[in-house]
């Protein structure tokens, strides 16, 4: 491992490290981190109505650049080697290709129409894309750009994971109300769950045993074991002051110590702190307004928030579950991914 | 290339997207998951009355011919995307008719041919006349989403019978909410001559009184000169009153109202018919995800949804909920499910919707815009209830002298 230039992730995976990081963890350690350290980890926030992308330097808390990108950019995604990010730029019907080195969009790929959120596969290769206005999960291959399958699902596909040992694509269908549960051998649906209504995210466990879905007009969240496809749990959340129909959960997080669950309650305007154990609800953190969606940063030790009317990004501290700044991005900012 | 878009890739998505709408409209869906379920078919009627239009001064941009129709057919198509992975399948037959007896006719003969839901693109009058038969009574059940009626919400209510078109009463309370919400609480009332005219005035009047605003002057309009080239001219003089805020106008067909804007006496806004207006649905709304229904709409009808395709469509997507709730399409059980408390239903507005136990009212969000823009939802902040809200628009249950059964 020492004097190799691949580390392993968290999917048992190898990866090649960059020339430029692979020296530098020759010279310094065998750490990746303090690699990387000396990059500044960033955090890409899309912007729904400015068709831009904001990079968030993490050390510094503020915007240090902006970058144009296609039309309604939605998901965001990196490679697993944080090579390149892939956009969702649904207006143009295509995924962009953003070169994290030069932040330069280098190429589009083929993405069915209207692509709104998507989920890499393990392989690094595999990409399951949500088209909302189609009714269908394509499959593109990111490395040959061939579309590999397209799916037919429920009506407005949404939320989509791939679990962790990459044997399913998991897809929420907005107006059929359903979780659909594809074979990512044979690129087949084998089953199809009802959850509560208008479901938008679903995330897996990092054993990958446990699945969360969020139902944004049901008002709940829903908790499956993943090996008997079994309902474990419906969360409910009550907010003095906030009436329930305003209660709205979509983005959904866990941290990979198992201990908690972040589930963004939209206009509700706060953050659930779920425990991922017992799935006692342990507190609720104000944020911006209309919270979407979340992705962690300084491993783990924050929690970034996209705040879509308010129009910033909610920096929160994991560890003393208290918001602790918020940064003014682009509008309608929608979603987040970190580079370590 | 590999797969740019408007290349080899476009081709094969279009095909796919015909072919999907063509199975979908004749009701041949595939057959994917839960097979284990009975497969279950539910057929429904969609009535339209043809109806004369009165004559009026504007008619340059006359509403769409089709509206409500193309809402429905866009909702079976829904419910069938759905069905294939519930082993459902949602049918649906269409009569548009000037004549109301040829129309009941066939509603009798569908329910007593076994079937029970009737989506009713109808006027007040047919619209009685159909709930007053006895099967449909007991047999049928009843959207609709043609009657902007309040009696029908207030002392004419029918069992078995759902508004998902929202009242006068429901459009009057948004805007004049809004305008209170604004501080813009004295008005001139302008209405029309037609009967609903005067209806959509006694609304606003109702609005006032419950929410604290003035109506400082009423004027009828009933002018017969062609204002496309008076209204310059005749318009400053039928508004100049005392001061006011806003310039309300009662004009459901669109005679004088449209006229209106930018020649009042006063420098004014106008809302009302025309202008700022309330209503259950219009093209500027696209939060909540409503782009992608406007989209899915302007597929099928190629033209932009209105609030009759919009009431159409939310009854037929309400049918398909009721019916994966219950696993059944008994309308008795449908109608019950539908009405009782845990029924809750996604419809692009930002909140859920529901019924009111005590008229069939759809509770919904409503819209108050200007032809290019959303500008406001109703109920505004601040405005409560004590069960929900959204209560706050159209008659309460303190108003209403039903006798509305709920099973």
């Amino acid at each position: 491992m020492w004097l190799t230039n691949t580390v392993t992730d968290r999917y048992g995976q190898k990866h090649r490290l960059p020339a430029k990081r692979f020296i530098i963890a020759l010279l310094g350690c065998s750490s990746w981190f303090l690699a990387s350290a000396l990059q500044a980890e960033l955090a890409y926030v899309s912007n729904e109505k400015d068709n831009t992308l904001s990079v968030i330097d993490i050390d510094k808390l503020e915007v240090v650049e902006t970058i144009d990108v296609g039309q309604r950019p939605r998901g965001i995604t990196f490679d697993r080697n944080f090579e390149k990010l892939f956009i969702c730029a649904s207006d143009d019907d295509t995924i962009q290709i953003l070169d994290v080195d030069t932040h330069s969009v280098v190429t589009n790929l083929p993405s069915g129409e209207d692509p709104e959120q998507f989920s890499l596969h393990p392989n690094n290769r595999h990409l399951y894309v949500s088209n909302e206005d189609d009714a269908v999960v394509t499959v593109v291959d990111t490395h040959s750009r061939e579309v590999l399958a397209q799916i037919d699902v429920g009506i407005e596909p949404e939320g989509m994971a791939v679990s962790p040992d990459g044997k399913w694509a998991i897809n929420t269908s907005e107006t059929t109300n359903m979780l659909h549960w594809i074979n990512t051998e044979t690129f087949e649906l084998e089953h199809n769950t009802l959850v509560d209504q208008r479901p938008r995210h679903v995330e897996f466990s990092q054993d990958g045993s446990v699945l969360w879905a969020s139902s944004e007009i049901g008002g709940t969240v829903t908790v499956m074991d993943v090996a008997s496809k079994a309902v474990v749990k419906t969360l409910r959340f009550k907010l003095p002051g906030v009436h329930r129909d305003r209660v709205q959960p979509v983005g959904v997080k866990l941290t990979d110590d198992g201990k908690y669950a972040f589930i963004a309650l939209g206009p509700a305007n706060h953050i659930a702190v779920v425990d991922a154990t017992s799935y006692e609800i342990l507190d609720y953190l104000l944020v911006g307004r209309r919270v979407w969606h979340m992705e962690f940063a300084r491993d783990q030790e924050l929690l970034l928030s996209s705040n879509g009317v308010s129009g910033d990004v909610s920096v929160i501290d994991v560890e003393k579950l208290k918001v602790i700044k918020s940064i003014k991005v682009g509008r309608y900012p929608w979603g987040i991914a970190v580079r370590p | 290339m590999v797969g740019e878009r408007g290349e080899i890739y476009a081709v094969p998505l279009l095909f796919k997207r015909v072919v999907a709408t063509l199975l979908t409209l004749i009701g041949i869906v595939p057959f994917v998951a839960l097979a284990e379920s009975q497969r279950i078919n539910l057929n429904m009627l969609y009535l339209e009355q043809i109806e004369q239009r009165p004559a009026v001064l504007s008619n340059i941009l006359p509403e769409a011919e089709d509206s409500g129709l193309r809402g429905a057919e866009l909702a079976v198509a829904d419910n069938n995307t759905a069905g294939r992975f519930l082993n459902q399948n949602y049918q649906l037959e269409t009569l548009i008719e000037k004549s109301p007896q040829r129309l009941l006719e066939r509603a009798r003969v569908w329910v007593a041919e076994g079937n029970g839901v009737i989506v009713a693109n109808l006027p007040e009058k047919t619209l009685l006349a159909l709930l007053s038969q006895p099967l449909i009574q007991t047999k049928g059940l009843v959207f609709n989403v043609g009657s902007e009626s309040d009696e029908l919400r207030r002392s004419q209510c029918r069992s078995r019978m759902l508004h998902t078109l929202p009242s006068r009463a429901m459009r009057a309370d948004a805007l004049i909410q809004y305008l209170v919400a604004k501080r813009w609480h004295q008005w001139l009332l302008i209405k029309g001559q037609q009967p609903g005219d005067a209806l959509f005035a006694d609304a606003l009047q109702r609005a006032a009184q419950r929410f604290g605003g003035k109506i400082i002057g009423t004027k009828t309009w009933s002018f017969d000169t062609d204002l496309r080239r008076t209204a310059q001219k005749e318009l400053p003089l039928f508004t100049q009153t005392k001061p006011y805020h806003v310039t309300l106008v009662a004009d459901e067909a669109g005679d004088v109202g449209e006229y209106v804007l930018y020649n009042t006496w006063h420098p004014r806004p106008v809302a009302g018919t025309q202008g700022l207006i309330p209503v259950g649905w219009h093209r500027v709304v696209e939060q909540w995800g409503a782009a992608q229904l406007q989209n899915r709409f302007t597929e099928l009808a190629g033209r932009w949804m209105n609030h009759k395709d919009y009431a159409a469509w939310i009854a037929v997507r309400a049918a398909g909920e009721a019916v994966t709730q219950t696993a059944s399409t008994d309308a008795a059980l449908l109608y019950r499910q539908m009405l009782s408390e845990n029924f809750e239903l996604a419809g692009f507005k930002g909140r859920k919707l529901s019924f009111r136990n005590w008229n069939g009212q759809l509770r919904q969000p409503m819209p108050v815009v200007h032809p290019r823009a959303l500008v406001s939802q109703s109920p505004q902040e601040g405005f409560l209830h004590p069960v929900t809200d959204l209560d706050t628009l159209g008659i309460d249950p303190a108003e209403t002298n039903c006798q509305f059964q709920t099973l």
